[in-house]
């Protein structure tokens, strides 16, 4: 079985961030960056299918140069190969779906798991996204998956419980948090890791044009959170929720 | 050294231009030796710091487990070379791993009781047989090991330890007794290196099996803290240990024990700054959620220093560090690993630098010290109380101002060796001291450049608190000659005047490569950090070369002399209040150590 799956270089989320003054982005200087963790999810249960059905995994990253550290780190835990499509171009979505959409072309895997979404933009998107460019089903917010037969059984968590899908593959599954528990490179692993091939190529020689179509006007800071306050008694809970707060 | 891949020779920073040289930093780390250190830190949150309380309730077999997974992560192998199936991995990794995995004491310390002196003497000294036999098993935490030196009635001075071993009447065994102390790991080692005297005087080194008939441990010592470790006495009660079981030869057992222990000591320098920084971590932490007088307390200028001095001398132990991380990687990497006389080689290219590894060694530990200290503070009655964790911090650094050699005994290594290789022609000091000596015959005075952007100011008081320093060595010298050796209290300072000098080498190289390599845009704490780091090293010498010369000269002499000081180290003073504020900033916007 053919797997690819996929990994964004993120800023830490353990980090604060700061916005620009001029609201255009957030200040870079000094920031980290890791794996976005859903990504984690997905290179894990990437590798736990391959131990279980044998075959390849090829680890997909879209963005800068430095995110062959992010592939490494996919191949060091066990992924085969990399791929890097490199640019430095503001992405959004749309542009990362219609790029991936080009490397399945190429690579025709069986499955393809991605997280399901990026810890820095949140956005939720790409892989949506990519089943519609490639008409492929998808089972997203993953909480188990088994496959068999060219089926994909994908337990998901939906908002009130749970939901079990089956999709047939191609397709895509994307991960949430219960999935699995991502495994951390092992130091043999990492060694390994620097002799496995990464291949790099661009948005042009894949023919996208990755000219984001969202365009954001300005970076704001949430409003900071006020203190809570401990009510004694679930009487006097009731009264400021309903004269107070206006909720009830 | 002709080589010129070789490195600087060890020590030659009191001699050679501060800034000719483009120093090892971990702005140079390579991807693989980032992702090394990203594995070491999961590897701590996820396999260690959920168990500490277990641990400090001494639940051994729970740290017996976590040595095993550690070994499946690879890193118990990882200082084993290839050829026996370890990862052979380059000092400046082990060191990065190191670091990381010091975030927890009572773990580094076990892991580097079993990885670094316990399992070292094999992998150097042992023959081929011997490591066959045990390392393999070593490497998968199958046998853990412990190091077996200290006694009784003997702690620094090491060698005059009195267990005894004896060959048997059948001429294949030694019997050996006695009783070792404070032994790390004694409490589930399997396998112990002890140091002994065959025939009364010939100090050697053993492989004991915990399993031999004879062998014991004492209870569990009540400590100070480190109690997730275990400490005990060994003993040795008629052990009959086979002659294959001898490291190395009869009488050399001081070559074990001294290079295994340069080792442990830059070891300890980068455990120290790892520990070093989750602390600072956690009193900024604090700092910002604690609120007094209706603000975050790290919002004050009173904590606010604190912050920026814990940054900025972490800073200067950083850039020491990683320096001769640097040096041991250059020096071992022109070594042929197949040579028969390989671990020789070895041996010399870490020895090299043992003045730097004790530097590493006091320095990181009296850092760390003031950085758990300020901590404490800062955490007000709350860091006195068991609750939070950084009084437990404050129990388990006290340590490493002890072991792997005291304080007082690295620092008289210090000028001890420069002064030694001085007198072998290795260390051209002279050279030093006749240039100041002739410059100040010319009766020209310095004066520093102006304290702008650049590190011109840093270099300039850097330069000159090297030649202060040669200067001030040379009196002592002159007037003691070879007693010196007995004046300690002279070498103690020399010492520091010596970790001063090093401290400011290293850190304005350091600074210099961090704006080749990011430019000058975002770099500002860097140089900040790097000049009060300098500032404050060259205050120290000037006090440090005052008081020496106070007592090794009078009257007309002492004048002389202090005008001497004055010309060669014009007072300097930086703006330091502003500095610390800029550094801290950073460090509050951040979040944790921002170098
Ligand atoms: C928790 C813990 C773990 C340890 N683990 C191990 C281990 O695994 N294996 C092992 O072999 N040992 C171990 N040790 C022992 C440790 O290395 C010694 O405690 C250390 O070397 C100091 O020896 P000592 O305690 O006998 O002190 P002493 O040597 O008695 O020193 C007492 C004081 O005198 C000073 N002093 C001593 N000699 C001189 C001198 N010549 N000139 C000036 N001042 C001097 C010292 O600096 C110190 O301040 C451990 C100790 C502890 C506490």
């Amino acid at each position: 079985m053919k797997i690819l799956t996929t990994v964004k270089r993120v800023t830490d989320p353990d980090m604060k961030v700061k916005i620009k003054p001029d609201g255009t982005g957030i200040v870079t200087d000094g920031v980290e960056y890791k794996m976005n963790s859903f990504d984690e999810y997905g290179v894990e249960e990437a590798i736990v299918l391959k131990q279980n059905h044998g075959g390849e995994v090829v680890v997909v990253s879209v963005g800068p140069s430095a995110s062959t550290k992010e592939i490494r780190t996919a191949l060091a835990m066990g992924a085969d190969r990399g791929i890097l499509v490199e640019t430095d171009a503001e992405l959004d979505s749309d542009a990362v779906a219609r790029v991936l959409a080009e490397v399945v072309k190429k690579e025709q895997p069986d499955i393809i798991v991605m997280g399901k979404q990026a810890v820095d933009s949140d956005r939720n998107q790409a892989g949506q996204m990519l089943a519609a460019y490639l008409g492929y089903p998808q089972a997203t917010f993953a909480y188990s998956l088994e496959v068999a037969d060219g089926w994909a059984t994908v337990g998901r968590e939906v908002d009130g419980g749970t939901s079990t899908k089956r999709i047939k593959l191609p397709g895509i599954v994307t991960a949430d948090l219960r999935l699995n528990e991502p495994r951390y490179a092992s130091l043999p692993g990492i060694m390994k890791a620097k002799r496995k091939p990464l291949e790099t190529m661009t948005p042009d020689d894949l023919g996208v044009d990755v000219t984001s179509k969202v365009r954001v006007i300005k970076y704001e800071a949430p409003e900071e959170r006020q203190a809570g306050r401990i009510v004694e008694t679930v009487d006097e809970l009731i009264e400021v929720l309903r004269n107070e707060a206006k909720a009830i | 050294m002709a080589d010129s891949s070789a490195a600087p020779q060890g020590c030659s920073f009191l001699i050679n231009e501060v800034g000719s040289e483009s120093i090892f930093c971990p702005e140079k780390f390579s991807e693989e030796q980032q992702m090394f250190g990203a594995s070491a830190r999961e590897f701590m949150e996820r396999e260690v710091h959920p168990h500490i309380e277990a641990l400090e309730h001494q639940d051994f077999d729970k740290m017996v487990e976590i040595l095993r997974k550690s070994a499946d992560m690879g890193l118990l192998m990882m200082d084993v070379p290839e050829q026996y199936g370890g990862l052979g991995v380059d000092k400046t990794t082990s060191m990065i791993v190191t670091e990381n995995l010091s975030t927890y004491a009572g773990f580094s310390v076990s892991f580097g009781a079993h990885t670094g002196i316990g399992s070292q003497p094999l992998l150097f000294f042992g023959t081929p047989e011997q490591k066959e036999k045990w390392l393999p098993k070593l490497a998968t935490g199958e046998l853990i090991a412990a190091y077996a030196l200290t006694e009784p009635g003997s702690g620094s001075d090491a060698l005059a330890a009195k267990t005894t071993a004896v060959l048997d009447d059948d001429g294949e065994h030694y019997i050996l007794n006695g009783s070792k102390m404070w032994i790390t790991n004694a409490g589930f080692a399997d396998l112990f290196t002890v140091f002994c005297q065959v025939d009364g005087t010939k100090f050697s080194a053993f492989m004991v099996e915990a399993s031999r008939e004879g062998v014991s441990t004492g209870a569990e010592e009540k400590k100070m803290g480190l109690k997730g470790s275990s400490t005990r006495m060994l003993i040795l009660d008629d052990v009959k240990v086979p002659k294959d079981n001898l490291l190395g030869e009869v009488g050399k057992g001081h070559k074990i024990a001294f290079n295994i222990l340069n080792i442990g000591r830059f070891k300890l320098g980068v455990g120290v700054l790892g520990g070093g920084k989750r602390t600072m971590k956690i009193a900024v932490d604090y700092a910002q959620e604690r609120k007094q007088f209706g603000q975050p307390i790290g919002d004050f200028g009173a904590i606010r220093a604190k912050i920026g001095e814990m940054a900025t001398q972490l800073y200067a132990l950083e850039s020491m560090c990683y320096r001769v991380a640097g040096y041991m990687d250059q020096n071992l990497d022109t070594l042929d690993d197949t040579a028969d006389d390989y671990v020789d080689q070895m041996m010399e290219a870490i020895e090299e630098f043992a003045v730097e590894d004790s530097i590493m060694k006091v320095f990181g530990s009296e850092v760390f010290q003031m950085v758990i200290d300020e901590a404490v503070q800062i955490h007000g009655g709350y860091g006195f109380s068991a609750e939070y964790e950084v009084e437990r911090i404050y129990r388990d650094t006290r340590i490493n101002r002890i072991f792997e050699g005291t304080n007082e005994i690295n620092r008289m290594l210090i000028p001890g060796t420069i002064l030694k290789r001085t007198m072998k022609g290795q260390l051209n000091l002279f050279e030093l001291i006749q240039k100041v000596e002739a410059a100040l015959g010319e009766g020209v005075a310095v004066t520093p450049p102006g304290q702008d952007e650049g590190l011109d100011f840093d270099k300039f008081l850097t330069e000159q608190a090297k030649k202060l320093t040669v200067y001030v060595a040379n009196q002592a010298i002159q007037k003691h000659m070879a007693d010196l050796r007995e004046q300690q209290e002279i070498l103690l300072m020399m010492a520091d005047l010596m970790i001063n000098v090093y401290l400011m080498d290293s850190t304005v190289s350091r600074t210099q490569q961090v704006v080749a390599i990011k430019g000058e845009s975002g770099v500002d704490h860097y140089k900040a950090a790097s000049r009060l780091a300098v500032a404050g090293a060259y205050n120290k010498v000037r006090t440090l070369a005052e008081d020496l010369l106070a007592h090794l000269a009078n009257g007309d002499k002492l004048t002389k002399h202090l005008n001497n000081l004055d010309k060669l180290a014009p007072r300097a003073r930086v703006d330091t209040v502003t500095l610390r504020r800029e550094v801290a900033q950073v460090v509050v916007d951040r979040g944790r150590y921002p170098f």
